[in-house]
């Protein structure tokens, strides 16, 4: 009977579900030092504006409170959040002081930090904190921002942070010769992650080992304690970041924030354990927000429908600073309009444009979910100027798996290539349309039953994974013969510990059982770690675990081979349980070494893999209500190997539903004084139970990624991503005989009900 | 002020502010820090306990409020030997990701079985709508709950649905 | 986001518990079921000295059903109102509309009293009791009186109570067995506050034709209001589709709602229209 070498593929039931499921996960507002002091944050109410006075002491004379720190406090040169991705020397100007020095640039920027008793006195004392802040124009929105008039940065001189461009081929000489031209504009609108669990840390700072410790990492871990080293002067080694249990990212928790700077800070300061969390409200103004972008884009076909150019301008409103990520949506916005599409000749330039708003950040397929909506509606609407079926304009300009590896557009100024690694995009779109009986729901296309106008729509996608430099993990055989596994990739709820625990099981060729568990995240457990950012845990931490099990077995083999007396190369391991000499005589595995017995792997890649599919969505739209009805909506994607099918159809399916609330409802509305209009939950609107009960997702691993040796993608992302160009176009084919095209989203009854009214008869 | 009341079956007694809520005598003087925080305005759910069998905020309840009362929470729906029924048909389904949401939908879920044992899929949809997830798009949630239904049903054995509760 | 400090009592009776109220100069507030009150203390939005807690009020529970009508106790919360089948015939609209109150931990708290005090200008109960010409017993420092619910609403979260005042119970006239009725309501999602619905009932004359029409509305205006346009519209007539349809634009006609994150005053006036729409087929069915 084999138990072994059979986990991968496997739907094992996770193993964290036994602590979560009791109640017993230890998130960071869990924690408790005996001595600790809670830290509240006073964030700026004016959206801009020169800080002419901070008065403290009646906040600091408040019983109960400690301290309160400003910029004084800090220093002379207050730090600044770096830039992790893209960090071009255009930006160093636009960078966020970890606490207001001399402005505030939007609301939510902190501006001090109590130390208090308990969370009630510190956030009591905040309302004792007297702020004098000369108000400047706020910077609404982009086109505000363009004119420059109101300055964030008077130094910089402009409000414009950088210009990127994707180019391919020759777009100008496309377009000029091109028998068919259609040009529009889109937007979509800011929304964000809204992780469940609000952020917060615990800094405890040890005086007499000179020794930082901080819980509440998440993502980054190692790139974030590199830098707070930096800021604070100390080495890295002495500080350790810990990952708890992490409760949701998606892409926004995790970052390097002003607070990862503030806690410690404070700790330090204080010499007592500082702990911190985030209450909803911040959370909504203060953690990365997403999505902002417009688009004027054309594009160029042949009357038959074979695309020949794309072409156009997008604009992303990236808030009021640039943090550590803030650019990637903006340049996946004009590097992925095409999607897994064959455009030869593409020119799309984007804006970043600065406004007094909360910085942006990625959140789950950053800039892709603004792109694909672009491009999937602006194809819906070139078929039915051309009298062509959406099916066989897609399926037609589709990327072939002849012509893998397909490069798409360079974008500049990083004249960084970008290449689709493997996959047959044409199997993902038929099987699609075979589960949602494209058909037969396709003769309701348009119909008004009951009241309801029924719609139907189709798109393909892809998403980027496995995003490099390197991973790393450590295997240790212990002295009770169970097996730990240490990785640097952060878990965020994606299962990392069981799905690695099965990578490993079958690459040590024991049961899952002999793992005594998979230790992610914290910066004690590897050297040298990346954590867990564009879809790379499985490729990059997984990879880097076949290396160090490859390894592993390695060493016992040389353990072995020097108490069985033969060479290492005769040496056979057994179940992960002994080792078996040439001559048949063996020796357990735990007794090979008076200690336990270690070995640390790698993985390097410089290359991205792509998941790849298709959504099809049938709606059924009430125009006097401006409800829109999902019946059903069928995700299919290919993600090369599926290690745990439970887990990555989940994640899929949870996506999704991220998107629908993106098409339809979430969003951050900031008035024109730059007041953040929705702080609360009832006013920000994310999907609940009842609204979309109707999804299916089917996983394939057809096409294995050839980048790496588990052949896996990232994936966890397609299914955000096709949601809102897929339920934009189903409203405009349900709604297409009273000529509506929504060009913005959210898909909001009012809005709906508003082009309803606005389409001319 | 001092408070007294039962917590998955003991008795407890805690002198508190009367501002404190519930949800944080709970977790920080109770150190029961399975029920969690993720809104403090009563939206979404993930501090739902049970208060004399009922599901309720316990961020909009304050802890003096709570003398006299028998409160459950997930700790009080766990045993250490096993998982429960409801707990089990959450694994099998994949009912959680990041786990933040789950004791709520656990609690909120417990109380409608045990009243509602024959609820059917929008029944539960419309009960847990008051409980927002993230991660799992609530369909596999609901498919677990609905499987788990069988459990609470009186033909189920007395001590088959969960470990100590009031 | 913690409560603001204050200091809380749990009084025993209804005497003591208004002294209390009276005796801080309008810095004290009752809490009933605190769903719409803790959230507010959340928001630092009121900072009252002190809390009364309503809970250990024995007058304030209960639902009465006689010849007169239905009498629901302040403290009677939404659980009891879906538990209790004799509102089935006792009240049917009122039920219906209470269908619709947030999500289920909520209404396991939620009271009635507490949601007339709110006031908030999208929720059912105020809705009800316009519609129904409800009348609200209080208590006060100043002795008992009973305010009609049209004078009781006078603009958003705010009632005509004083600060001393605690709604006693609300009372509902007697509901015959066949009156027609009917409730729409459309929210962002399921359990949001109503960005508009509709309540509306009729009683029918030997001839088939409408009298005495009710038609109340929430979510398109500070409080809840009664149309008494569209009631002229409905009286005397057959409720026909030309009768519903006209009625449909008389309720557009007859409100003035604001623009707001979650809806345009443009389509709100449409929607409102639909709800009394949808509801008076409901009704006519």
């Amino acid at each position: 009977m084999r138990t072994v070498n059979s986990l991968i593929g496997s739907p094992i039931e996770r193993l964290e579900d036994l602590r979560f499921l009791r109640g017993r996960g230890q998130y960071v507002d869990d924690l408790a030092r005996k001595d600790m002091l809670h830290a509240a944050i006073l964030r700026s109410s004016v959206a801009h504006g020169r800080i002419r006075s901070i008065e403290v002491t009646r906040a600091r004379a408040l019983p109960g409170v400690h301290s309160v720190i400003t910029a004084k406090e800090i220093g002379n040169r207050v730090p600044r959040v770096p830039m992790r991705l893209q960090p071009l020397p255009d930006f160093e100007r636009f960078g966020q002081p970890v606490i207001a020095e001399t402005k505030v640039r939007y609301v939510g920027e902190a501006i001090a930090v109590v130390l208090a008793d308990s969370p009630g006195i510190a956030e009591d004392a905040l309302g004792l904190v007297e702020t004098d802040i000369e108000p400047l124009p706020a910077v609404a929105d982009r086109h505000a921002s363009a004119e420059d008039r109101s300055l964030l940065f008077e130094e910089a001189g402009t409000n414009l942070a950088i210009r990127f461009r994707a180019v391919r081929g020759d777009a100008a000489a496309a377009f000029a010769g091109a028998p068919y031209v259609r040009r529009e504009r889109f937007r979509t609108q800011r929304h964000m992650a809204l992780p469940l669990e609000p952020r917060g840390l615990l800094a405890e700072w040890d005086a007499a080992r000179e020794r930082l410790v901080i819980y509440g990492g998440a993502k980054v871990l190692f790139f974030n304690r590199r830098t707070l080293a930096k800021q604070l002067g100390l080495p890295e080694a002495a500080i350790e970041i810990v990952e708890n249990d992490v409760g949701g990212g998606f892409g926004a928790r995790g970052e390097f924030y002003p607070e990862d700077f503030l806690i410690p800070f404070a700790a330090r300061l204080a010499g007592r354990p500082v702990k911190w969390t985030e209450d909803r409200r911040e959370n909504l103004m203060c953690i990365n927000h997403a999505r902002e972008a417009e688009c004027e884009v054309e594009i160029a076909c042949t009357r038959e429908g074979t695309i020949l150019g794309l072409r156009g301008h997008a604009y992303v409103d990236v808030g009021a600073y640039m943090r550590t990520n803030g650019a990637v949506g903006a340049r996946n916005v004009a590097q992925f309009m095409s999607g897994p599409y064959r455009i030869p000749n593409i020119d799309i330039d984007v804006a970043l444009q600065l406004t007094n708003k909360t910085p942006v950040g990625t959140y789950r397929g950053p800039g892709r979910f603004e792109t694909d909506f672009f491009r999937e509606r602006l194809f819906d609407m070139v078929t039915q100027d051309l009298g062509l079926d959406r099916v066989a304009f897609r399926r037609r300009n589709l990327v072939s798996k002849q012509e893998m590896p397909y490069q798409i557009a360079t974008i500049t100024p990083f004249e960084s290539k970008d290449e689709f690694d493997s996959g047959d995009y044409q199997a993902t779109l038929d099987r699609c349309l075979d589960e949602v009986n494209w058909p037969e729901k396709s003769k309701l296309a348009g119909k008004l039953i009951d009241g309801r106008y029924h719609g139907l729509a189709v798109g393909c996608f892809i998403e980027g994974g496995a995003a490099g430099p390197k991973e790393s993990a450590r295997i240790v055989l212990e002295r009770d013969g169970l097996y730990s596994v240490y990785v640097g990739s952060s878990a965020i709820g994606q299962g990392l510990e069981t799905v690695f625990a099965q990578i490993a099981a079958d690459a040590l060729e024991i049961t899952i059982e002999r793992i005594r568990g998979v230790f992610h995240g914290s910066t004690s457990y590897v050297n040298d770690g990346y954590g867990a950012y564009h879809s790379r845990s499985v490729v990059m931490g997984g990879s880097a675990i076949l290396d160090a099990a490859a390894k592993l077995r390695d060493a016992i083999r040389t353990w072995a081979a020097q108490r069985l007396n033969c060479q290492a190369s005769a040496i056979e391991i057994v179940e992960g349980v002994k080792a078996v000499g040439p001559g048949g005589n063996s020796i357990a595995l735990n007794e090979l070494s008076g200690e336990s017995i270690s070995a640390e792997g790698a993985f390097l890649n410089k290359k991205h893999t792509y998941t790849y599919g298709a959504h099809a969505a049938h709606v059924a739209v009430d125009p006097k209500l401006g409800h829109v009805d999902l019946l059903d909506y069928v995700v299919v994607a290919d993600c090369g190997r599926i290690i745990n099918p439970l887990t990555v159809h989940g994640q899929t399916v949870g996506s999704v539903v991220q998107g629908l609330g993106g098409a339809m409802m979430e969003h951050l509305v900031y008035d024109q004084d730059a007041q953040l209009l929705t702080g609360s939950l009832a006013d920000y609107l994310i999907p609940t139970a009842s609204d979309f009960p109707n999804i299916r997702a089917v996983m394939l691993e057809q096409h294995p990624s050839p980048i790496n040796p588990l052949g896996a993608k990232g994936a966890g992302e397609g299914g955000i991503i096709a949601a809102g160009g897929i339920m934009a176009n189903a409203v405009a084919n349900a709604l297409s005989a009273l000529h509506v095209q929504p060009r913005e989203l959210p898909l909001t009854p009012t809005r709906i009900w508003e082009l309803v009214q606005a389409a001319p008869r | 002020m001092s408070v007294r009341f039962r917590v998955n079956g003991r008795e407890v007694d805690v002198d508190v502010e009367p501002r404190l809520t519930l949800a944080d005598c709970l977790r920080h003087h109770l150190r029961l820090t399975g029920t969690h925080v993720g809104c403090e305005h009563g939206v979404c759910g993930a501090c739902t306990i049970l208060l004399d069998g009922a599901a309720v905020r316990s961020c909009l309840m304050l802890a003096v409020q709570a003398e006299g009362a028998e409160v459950v929470t997930v700790e009080g729906l766990s045993n250490d030997a096993d998982l429960t029924p409801l707990q089990k048909s959450f694994r099998k389904h994949h009912a959680l990701q990041c786990g933040f949401c789950t004791p709520g939908m656990i609690t909120t879920a417990h109380a409608l079985l045990s009243e509602e044992p024959n609820c059917d899929a929008a029944r539960v949809r419309e009960v847990l709508s008051g409980n927002l997830c993230r991660c799992t798009g609530y369909i596999p949630i609901v498919e677990a709950v609905l499987e788990a239904r069988a459990a609470y049903r009186p033909k189920a054995q007395a001590g088959d649905r969960g470990g100590d509760r009031a | 986001m913690k409560l603001p400090p204050f200091e809380y009592a749990c009084p025993t009776t209804l005497p003591e518990a208004v002294q209390l109220l009276a005796g801080h100069d309008g810095e004290a507030k009752a809490l009933a079921g605190g769903q719409s009150l803790v959230p507010m203390l959340a928001f630092r939005l009121a900072q009252p000295a002190l809390l009364v807690d309503l809970r250990k009020l024995a007058d304030l529970r209960g639902i009465r059903i006689s010849e007169k009508g239905v009498a629901l106790g302040a403290m009677v919360r939404w659980r009891e109102i879906e538990d209790d089948e004799r509102l089935d015939t006792a009240h049917p609209l009122l039920k219906a509309a209470i269908a619709h109150v947030a999500h289920y931990q909520v209404r396991n708290r939620g009271t009635v009293g507490g949601s007339l005090a709110h006031a908030d200008p999208a929720a059912e109960m105020p809705g009800i009791a316009m519609t129904c010409d409800a009348e609200i017993a209080v208590v006060g420092k100043s002795g008992a009186r009973v305010i009609q619910a049209a004078d009781f609403f006078q603009g958003a979260l705010t009632t005509a109570l004083t600060s001393d005042e605690i709604i006693v119970e609300v009372s509902l006239p007697a509901w015959p067995a066949r009156r027609r009725w009917g409730f729409e309501e459309f929210a962002r999602r399921r359990g949001d506050f109503a960005m508009a619905a509709a309540a509306v009932f009729y009683d029918e004359s030997e001839d088939g034709k409408a009298r005495n029409a009710h038609v109340g509305v929430i979510g398109v205006a500070d409080r809840p209001m009664r149309l008494p346009a569209v009631e002229e519209v409905l009286n005397g007539r057959t409720i026909d589709q030309a009768t519903i349809a006209e009625a449909e634009t008389a309720t557009s006609a007859a409100v003035d709602p604001q623009d707001d994150i979650h809806a345009s005053a443009a389509y709100r006036r449409a929607l409102v229209g639909t709800m009394v729409e949808r509801a008076l087929k409901r009704a006519a069915a």
